[in-house]
C-alpha cells in the first residue's frame, strides 16, 4: 500500500504540483492560499518565489510556461483581480508547459475584504476551473489540471475555498513525474497579443471552451452517483461533503470541472431525477447556466449567496428538517486584535493622541480600525491607502489632509503601494505616508519580501532599502526613518510632516512582535503600591493588560512582550520590567 | 465506527493548531479516516478560533455541526460558553479555567460573563482544570494546552502509549519531554 499522509488542502496542492513535475512556482501570500508556496519550497527541484504581487507572480508563471516547463501560480481571490490583466490575455495565448493558477476563495470572509466568487472571473476570461472536495482530490485535481492545460492549450484555474485549503485529510503519496522541458519555439502569432494576432486567437478560445464542455462527461473528475431518483443534486467542491451528509440517499452529479460545464451530462442527469437541486456556495454560477438551458431546478431560491454552507443548513432548506438545537449563549464577541508588543499599536496610539485620521490598507494594521484605537478610517484593497489619501486631497484641497496620513505595511507598499506613491509625487500631492515597516508580511504568517533580504527558498539577498527607494528613487526629499517605539520622535515627525505642504514619507520601523528572530524583552509588572488605577496604561488597548472587578490592573506575564508602550504612559512609575 | 466529533476552541495564539496536529496524528495511528478543519489568517491574531476534528471509518464533511460534538476542548472559559451549543447532549466539555478578556471587555463595552463553568455544569458533563497553574508546576507555562488535551484523552478511545508516541513525533524535539510530562499530568487529572 502506498504511503498516506494527513495534509492540508494547500499542502496537497503543493504535493500534486510537485508530483506533476512542476518546475516554477510563484505567489504573493494571501489567506487562504499561503501554505501552498510554504510547502512547495520543501520539495527539491522546484524554483519557487514570493513575487511582489499577484500580477508579477502570474507573469512569472506565464514566462515559465512559454519557456516549456510546468508552472504554478497561487493567490487568494482578491489577488486574482490584481492578476486578471495577464490572465485574460494568457487565455488567448495558451501554454507550452502546463500553467495552473490556484485561486483561493473565502466564503464566510475569515480573512478577506469581500466574498467574491472566482468562478465568475474564470468565466469572463474563458478559462477552465477545477474544484476539489478534499485534500486527496486537491492533489489529484492539481495533476489533472496540468494535463488538461497542455491538452487544451489553456491556463487552468484550480479553485479552492478556505474550508478546503485549511482542512486536513488523508492523501496518498505518489512519485514525481519526470518534469517536461519543451524546447522553446518562436511563435509570434501565438505569443504576441497585438490586435491582428489576438483576433486570430479568439476563435481558438471559443472552440476550446466548446470542446471542453463536450468532453466533460469523459473527465474522470466529473461523476454521477446514482442513488434514489427522487432527489438529484448538482454540486462541487466542499458543498459536496455537506450534500453527502445531509442527503445520503440522493443522486449526485459531482462536478470536478465547474467551467465550462458538461452540458449534455447535466441534461442527461436532470432527466433521470424527479427534483433537481443545485448546491453551490456564493454566486449561482452553475445554477444560472443550467436554468438558461430550460432545465427546471432549485438553488438560490432556498439557499443563500452568503457565507459557508453546512449539513444542518441543507437539511433545513431541502428536507425541511429543523434540528432542535440549543440556542447559542449571548457572549461578548472576540474580534482579532493587535498582538501584545505590536509596533502598530504604538504608531496608532500616537496618531490617536494627535487626532490624526488614517487612510488604511490591507494587513494586520487594518486592526487599527478596531476600538479603542479606531484611527484607521478607510480600507479598500492592497495598496489603496496612498491613492485614497491622494484622491481626498484632490477633492477637498491641501488644507483638508493636514490632519490625515496614509498607513501601509512594508510588504503591501512593495505590492502596489509604490505605484500610488509615484502618483503622489508626480501629481504634486502634499500628504504624508507612514510605511509601517515590521520587516515581514505579518498577517499571513511571516513571509519574506523584497525588503527583508531573504527569499522564499532561504537565500540571503540584497534587500530593497525603503528609504533609498522613496528618497533617492522616487525623489521624495522629506523621507524619514523612525523607531516605532520612540513615541517622542514619532510624534514630532508626524506633526512636522502633516503640516508640511509637500509629500512626505515616514518609515516607522520595528519588527513584528511574533517574528522568531525578535527575542521578546522581559515582561512588565505593575507595582500595586505605586499604581493609582488611573487606567492610562490601558488606553492603547493591549490585550496583556486587564482590570479586575475591584479595579486592580495587572499584566499577564505570559502575554506581555515587553515593548514598554504602557510603561511610558504611567506618570507614577508603577510599571517596571 | 460512527464518526466521532472533537472540537478545540480558544483564543488565537493559544496553540490550538499544535493540539489539533497531535489529535490528527493519533487518529491516523489508530487507522481511522480523519478530517481536520482549522482557522488561519486574521482570526489567529487574538480572535476566537475553532478547530474541528472528525474521525471514523469514512469522514465526509470536515466541520462539526451544532449539537454534534462528542468532546469540546476549550482553552478559555468564555470560548467554552461560546461553543457549548455544539456539544451533543451527552458530550463532554474539558475546559481550562482561564479568563482572557476580549477587547470589548477590556475597554468596558461589554461584561465578562460570571459563573460560566457553574452554568455549563448544569447542562453538560464538565471537566475543568487550571491548566496554567498545572503547567507552571511543571515549569513551562506553554505546555498548558497539552495538559488540557491529556484530560480530554480520557474521553477518546486511544491508548496512552500511542498518545505519547504521537506527541514525541509532533512537538519540537527540544520540548518532547516536557510535553509528555504535561500530557501525563492532564491524563491523571482527567480520571
Amino acid at each position: 500500500m502506498s504511503e498516506k499522509k494527513l495534509m492540508l488542502g494547500n499542502e496537497a496542492i503543493a504535493r500534486g504540483a510537485w508530483e506533476a513535475g512542476v518546475k516554477v512556482s510563484a505567489a504573493y501570500p494571501g489567506t487562504p492560499s499561503t501554505e501552498i508556496s510554504e510547502n512547495i519550497v520543501k520539495y527539491e527541484d522546484v524554483y519557487c518565489e514570493w513575487s511582489p504581487n499577484e500580477k508579477v507572480a502570474m507573469e512569472v508563471a506565464i514566462g515559465a510556461s512559454m519557456a516549456g516547463v510546468r508552472s504554478l501560480v497561487s493567490m487568494k481571490m482578491v489577488g486574482v483581480n490584481v492578476a486578471s490583466d495577464p490572465l485574460y490575455t494568457v487565455s488567448y495565448i495558451g501554454v507550452s508547459g502546463g500553467l495552473v493558477l490556484v485561486a483561493a476563495d473565502d466564503p464566510g470572509m475569515y480573512s478577506s475584504q469581500n466574498e467574491q466568487d472566482s468562478r465568475a472571473v474564470a468565466r469572463a476570461a474563458h478559462v477552465p476551473v477545477l474544484e476539489p472536495s478534499d485534500s486527496q482530490e486537491a492533489k489529484e485535481f492539481t495533476k489533472f489540471a496540468f494535463d488538461m492545460s497542455e491538452k487544451y492549450d489553456t491556463p487552468v484555474i484550480l479553485r479552492t475555498t478556505t474550508r478546503l485549503a485549511h482542512s486536513q485529510g488523508l492523501v496518498e503519496l505518489e512519485d514525481r513525474c519526470e518534469p517536461i522541458d519543451i524546447p522553446y519555439e518562436k511563435n509570434i502569432k501565438k505569443n504576441v497579443m497585438m490586435p491582428a494576432n489576438a483576433i486570430a486567437r479568439h476563435p481558438a478560445v471559443v472552440a476550446r471552451e466548446q470542446q471542453m464542455s463536450d468532453d466533460g462527461a469523459e473527465f474522470p473528475i466529473n461523476r454521477i452517483e446514482m442513488r434514489d431518483k427522487k432527489i438529484g443534486v448538482i454540486t462541487s467542491g466542499i458543498p459536496y461533503q455537506y450534500v453527502r451528509e445531509a442527503l445520503p440517499e440522493a443522486s449526485v452529479l459531482k462536478l470536478g470541472c465547474v467551467n465550462p460545464l458538461p452540458k449534455q451530462m447535466i441534461i442527461d442527469f436532470a432527466k433521470k431525477v424527479d427534483k433537481l437541486y443545485i448546491v453551490e456556495e456564493l454566486d449561482p454560477i452553475i445554477e444560472e447556466q443550467v436554468k438558461s438551458w430550460g432545465i427546471e431546478c432549485t438553488g438560490k431560491e432556498i439557499l443563500t449567496v452568503l457565507g459557508e454552507y453546512s449539513t444542518n443548513m441543507l437539511k433545513k432548506a431541502i428536507l425541511g428538517i429543523d434540528e432542535k438545537l440549543e440556542t447559542p449563549a449571548q457572549v461578548p464577541v472576540r474580534p482579532p486584535i493587535l498582538c501584545p508588543g505590536c509596533p502598530h499599536r504604538s504608531t496608532y496610539f500616537t496618531l490617536k493622541k494627535l487626532g490624526i485620521h488614517a487612510a488604511g490598507d490591507i494587513g494586520c494594521y487594518t486592526l487599527g480600525a478596531v476600538a479603542p484605537l479606531s484611527v484607521l478610517e478607510t480600507t479598500v484593497c492592497m495598496g489603496s491607502s496612498i491613492s485614497t489619501l491622494h484622491g481626498m486631497e484632490k477633492a477637498k484641497g491641501k488644507e483638508y489632509v493636514r490632519d490625515w496620513v496614509a498607513v501601509i505595511g512594508d510588504s503591501t507598499f512593495l505590492h502596489t503601494g509604490v505605484n500610488s506613491l509615484m502618483n503622489m509625487f508626480y501629481n504634486q500631492a502634499t500628504g504624508t505616508v507612514l510605511i509601517l515597516d515590521n520587516s515581514t508580511t505579518g498577517m499571513t504568517g511571516h513571509q519574506d519580501h523584497a525588503a527583508t533580504g531573504k527569499t522564499l527558498m532561504g537565500e540571503e539577498v540584497p534587500a530593497i532599502d525603503l528609504y533609498k527607494l522613496c528618497h533617492d528613487g522616487i525623489g521624495i526629499e522629506n523621507t524619514y526613518v523612525v523607531d516605532a517605539f520612540d513615541t517622542k520622535e514619532l510624534e514630532k515627525l508626524i506633526k512636522q510632516e502633516t503640516a508640511r505642504e509637500a509629500v512626505s514619507v515616514i518609515i516607522v520601523q520595528a519588527p513584528c512582535a511574533l517574528l522568531k528572530s525578535n527575542k521578546p524583552k522581559p515582561a512588565y509588572r505593575i507595582d500595586p503600591e505605586k499604581c493609582k488605577r488611573c487606567g492610562m496604561c490601558m488606553k492603547p488597548g493591549c490585550p496583556a493588560i486587564t482590570k479586575a472587578e475591584d479595579g486592580t490592573i495587572s499584566i499577564n506575564a505570559t502575554m506581555c512582550n515587553g515593548c514598554g508602550l504602557c510603561a511610558g504612559l504611567c506618570k507614577f512609575g508603577a510599571l517596571n520590567q | 465506527m460512527e464518526t466521532r466529533n472533537i472540537m478545540i476552541v480558544g483564543v488565537g495564539g493559544q496553540g490550538t493548531l499544535l493540539t489539533s496536529r497531535i489529535l490528527g496524528g493519533i487518529t491516523i495511528k489508530a487507522g481511522y479516516d480523519v478530517k481536520l478543519s482549522e482557522v488561519h489568517g486574521m482570526a489567529q491574531r487574538g480572535g476566537s478560533v475553532v478547530t474541528f476534528v472528525r474521525y471514523g471509518d469514512k469522514v465526509n464533511e470536515p466541520i462539526v455541526e451544532e449539537g454534534q460534538a462528542d468532546v469540546l476542548i476549550a482553552f478559555e472559559r468564555l470560548e467554552a460558553l461560546r461553543y457549548a451549543h455544539f456539544l451533543k447532549k451527552d458530550g463532554v466539555l474539558v475546559v481550562n479555567d482561564q479568563r482572557i478578556d476580549p477587547m470589548p471587555v477590556v475597554i468596558g463595552a461589554a461584561k465578562y460573563p460570571e459563573n460560566i463553568i457553574e452554568d455549563l455544569e448544569k447542562k453538560y458533563k464538565v471537566l475543568k482544570v487550571d491548566a496554567m497553574a498545572e503547567a507552571l508546576k511543571l515549569g513551562n507555562p506553554k505546555t498548558f494546552n497539552v495538559i488540557v488535551l491529556g484530560m480530554a484523552a480520557r474521553h477518546m478511545d486511544f491508548k496512552k502509549e500511542d498518545w505519547l508516541e504521537v506527541i514525541e513525533n509532533t512537538v519540537p524535539p527540544k520540548t518532547v519531554e516536557i510535553n509528555k510530562k504535561a500530557f501525563e499530568a492532564g491524563y491523571a487529572l482527567g480520571a
